[in-house]
């Protein structure tokens, strides 16, 4: 059976006030000035979507001080974000902290995060695949010690939440950051920059141990997965509508090139994909809930498709766009650099194809 | 349970299983069962489109006979929703009865030789005489008109106005003298086509469908429910091709699917995304948002299916270099998946070629749905007459 995939009117009107507030506050060049090392964007756009519309907890139980938003609507928040290049931690830490955290019970740590002022970033290469083993880290008495490399979400942190091996035990372990060495590295995409993590004896917290933090970290990275998949929607939209609203305007041999067949067929392609991207990604959203075979299927299957989508949609943008897509001025490469990036992020299309081929015998 | 199912539980209470098959299916009819959404008095009983595979259901578990609708394809999925759109009451009531009931099985005589893509270029004349029309040209790509009694026919009435304007719309007895049928044999062997021959058929005024010069929207009519019934193609009535090739591949030797693991898996992550975009595109029909989906899906499922018979052949190997029968034989329904591999594969290269080519609707997808400019049309505005061919 397949669930709803349309948007309700509660995600409609949702995303319209989304979409407000970030016109108002995320302005494509000043998410380009975050290359140039000018991040100020990132903490005046968290501060303004926390302050407006407490987005931060969103997906969070009303009893913790969120929304109760369900992942459909939270999906809704990830386009619109994506349509922005958005430079704030949501996924990292709104979703995949969030989620890992409440499995483990953190509600003290939960509460903390509600209003903004606690951003957490589970500390895992973003390019991370389903799982960690938690090898590069070890655990005793207490702290911490290891690294970890290109963790997103964790320049701004106030919590690390730290996969690290205690014997032969997977743990997940609570650091502050100011307890660990957070080394900024040029990232494919500043507007969502990884950092190096290392702990030298950092005191830490255990919150999960065994099978409980490995189901931790597992859950948090599902739910990213899925959510990205919205997120990657997002970005391919605007790179289309971007592109079409070009080649209308843009004159040569005294017409528009939008009136080129070569040049319709491509956006007429691009279209097909990308509304197809929005059904994968609206089931995914739609199913992934309860963490189980549909929902890890739901969730590969959006994977597998979005994430080429986008970087599809941001590639034709560029090509479209002629030499102005290949400047600085101009906001796509912000897009080719995220979706780029994206795909890398929480496995590549081939790695969720091969799951699909093990959850399918195929 | 809704009141449609009801009144299907109802009427079969009454049915005697002696009863012959088309009398069955007549009083199915006349009992407002046949096509539960569509009005009262002509097949329906103005119900929910939702409750027809509910009723549907009801009369295939009590045996009531079948309509063999894969038999006609075309008079329900294209003439009836054009004769509910612009019938008279008087052509409802005489011609929507035996086409349900299968007594009247229907073509449709759009293309020509010199309109494939450019539809409304049809050179077929029908000129005024006493009580009708006097009709002559040549019609291809006619499936089923070797079995058809009815056809859907668009023929020129005016040639002095430009091309789209001055065609109109006929529901043709086929059985008339001057049409001749020919087989139109194909690549794959079979003759599911033909050639017709219309010389000097006589149409009565009764037979005319929509007003005159009115043809070319009465056709985007028809066309609108043959690209969504090719879109969603064959997923009630036959196997889809995504299906039949995932059961190849798991038998496949694993040294074979070693090799071309990847190159299944995108294409069955595409099929399997196509099936939620296809599932969507339902669900926005049914709330009353209607999208031009429907020439996507027909872009995506063509593709895919001759991307996936493409594959499928390979998996093979040996067996791949078989093919089931040459014979010329002339098929009572369209099969895409039903033969073997080699039938199966040829036969989807004409996914994306029927009911509008690919490019075709990717300039409507384009035009209609991205607003980029219109393709560049010397004939625009002419005389049909005067225009170049």
């Amino acid at each position: 059976m397949t669930g709803d995939l349309l948007y309700s009117e509660t995600e409609d009107a949702l995303r319209e006030s989304v979409r407000a507030l970030l016109a108002a506050n995320c302005p494509s060049d000043r998410v380009a000035s975050m290359y140039d090392g000018d991040e100020s964007l990132a903490r005046d756009l968290w501060g303004a979507v926390s302050v407006a519309m407490e987005l931060p907890a969103i997906g969070l139980p009303e009893s913790l001080g969120g929304s109760g938003a369900s992942a459909r609507e939270v999906a809704v928040v990830m386009e619109e974000l994506g349509r922005v290049v958005a430079p704030i931690p949501f996924l990292t830490s709104s979703v995949i902290a969030q989620r890992s955290l409440g499995h483990c019970g953190e509600t003290d740590l939960l509460k903390a995060m509600a209003d903004g002022s606690h951003v957490c970033a589970l500390a895992v290469p973003f390019s991370s695949f389903g799982r960690t083993r938690g090898e590069s880290v070890s655990v005793s008495g207490g702290r911490v010690t290891g690294s970890v490399a290109a963790v997103a979400g964790a320049g701004h942190a106030d919590v690390i939440l730290v996969p690290g091996l205690d014997g032969g035990d997977l743990t997940l372990q609570a650091v502050d950051a100011a307890d660990a060495h957070v080394t900024r590295r040029s990232s494919l995409d500043m507007s969502r920059p990884v950092c190096d993590l290392t702990f030298e004896s950092s005191p830490a917290r255990e919150i999960a141990r065994g099978q409980d933090a490995d189901d931790a970290v597992s859950s948090g990275l599902l739910m990213g997965s899925a959510m990205l998949a919205s997120e990657q929607v997002g970005v391919a939209e605007w790179c289309l509508e971007t592109t079409v609203a070009y080649v209308k305007q843009r004159n040569q041999f005294g017409r528009p090139i939008g009136s080129f067949q070569a040049v319709k067929h491509r956006l007429a392609r691009l279209w097909i994909s990308v509304n197809s991207a929005r059904a994968a990604a609206r089931n995914a959203a739609v199913l992934v809930e309860p963490g189980d075979v549909p929902a890890k299927v739901a969730v590969a299957l959006a994977q597998s498709y979005c994430s080429d989508v986008a970087v599809l949609a941001a590639e034709e943008c560029v090509q479209l766009h002629g030499g102005i897509g290949m400047t600085w001025e101009h906001p796509t490469h912000l897009y080719l650099k995220r979706a780029k990036a994206d795909q890398l992020a929480l496995g590549t299309p081939a790695h969720y194809r091969a799951r699909l081929a093990a959850l399918n015998s195929l | 349970m809704s009141a449609s199912a009801d009144l299907a539980r109802a009427f079969l209470a009454d049915w005697d299983p002696a009863t012959t098959r088309l009398e069955s299916l007549r009083a199915r009819y006349d009992a407002g069962l046949a096509w539960v959404s569509r009005p009262e008095g002509v097949g329906g009983l103005g119900a929910s489109r939702d409750d027809q595979r509910e009723v549907d259901g009801i009369f295939a578990a009590a045996g009531f006979p079948d309509n063999n609708a894969a038999a006609n394809g075309i008079g329900l999925g294209m003439a009836a929703p054009t004769i509910f759109a612009v019938g008279t009451d008087e052509q409802k009531q005489r011609l929507l009865r035996p086409l349900w009931t299968g007594e009247e099985i229907w073509c449709q005589l759009f293309s020509e030789p010199g309109a494939g893509s450019d539809l409304a270029n049809i050179a077929t004349r029908a000129t005024r005489t006493d009580g009708g029309w006097i009709v002559s040209g040549q019609k291809v790509w006619t499936s089923n008109a070797h079995n058809a009694v009815r056809a859907l026919l668009v023929a020129r009435t005016d040639p002095d106005l430009p091309k789209h304007e001055g065609l109109t719309y006929f529901a043709m007895n086929m059985l008339d003298p001057g049409v001749e049928v020919r087989p139109l044999r194909q690549l794959t062997g079979e003759a599911e086509f033909n050639e017709v021959f219309l010389t000097d058929v006589f149409v009565p005024d009764e037979d005319l469908l929509g007003s005159v010069n009115d043809g070319w929207r009465v056709a985007m009519t028809t066309l609108a429910s043959e690209r969504v019934s090719i879109g969603n193609s064959d997923a009630d009535i036959e196997e889809a091709m995504v299906d039949v090739v995932e059961r190849t591949w798991r038998s496949a030797p694993q040294r074979t699917r070693d090799v071309m693991q990847d190159r299944f898996l995108r294409l069955w992550v595409d099929a399997r995304v196509a099936d939620l975009t296809a599932a969507r595109m339902k669900q926005q029909l049914a709330a009353g948002r209607p999208g031009p989906e429907g020439s996507a899906l027909k872009v995506t499922f063509a593709r895919l299916a001759q991307e996936l018979s493409g594959l499928e052949l390979e998996l093979l190997g040996a067996d791949g270099l078989g093919y089931g029968d040459w014979a010329m034989v002339r098929p009572t329904a369209v099969v895409f998946t039903g033969r073997d591999a080699g039938y199966r594969y040829l036969r989807a290269k004409g996914n994306s070629i029927e009911g509008g080519t690919t490019e075709i609707l990717l300039n409507i997808i384009a035009e209609k749905v991205l607003g980029l400019p219109p393709e560049h049309r010397p004939d625009k505005g002419m005389a049909w007459k005067d225009s170049p061919r």
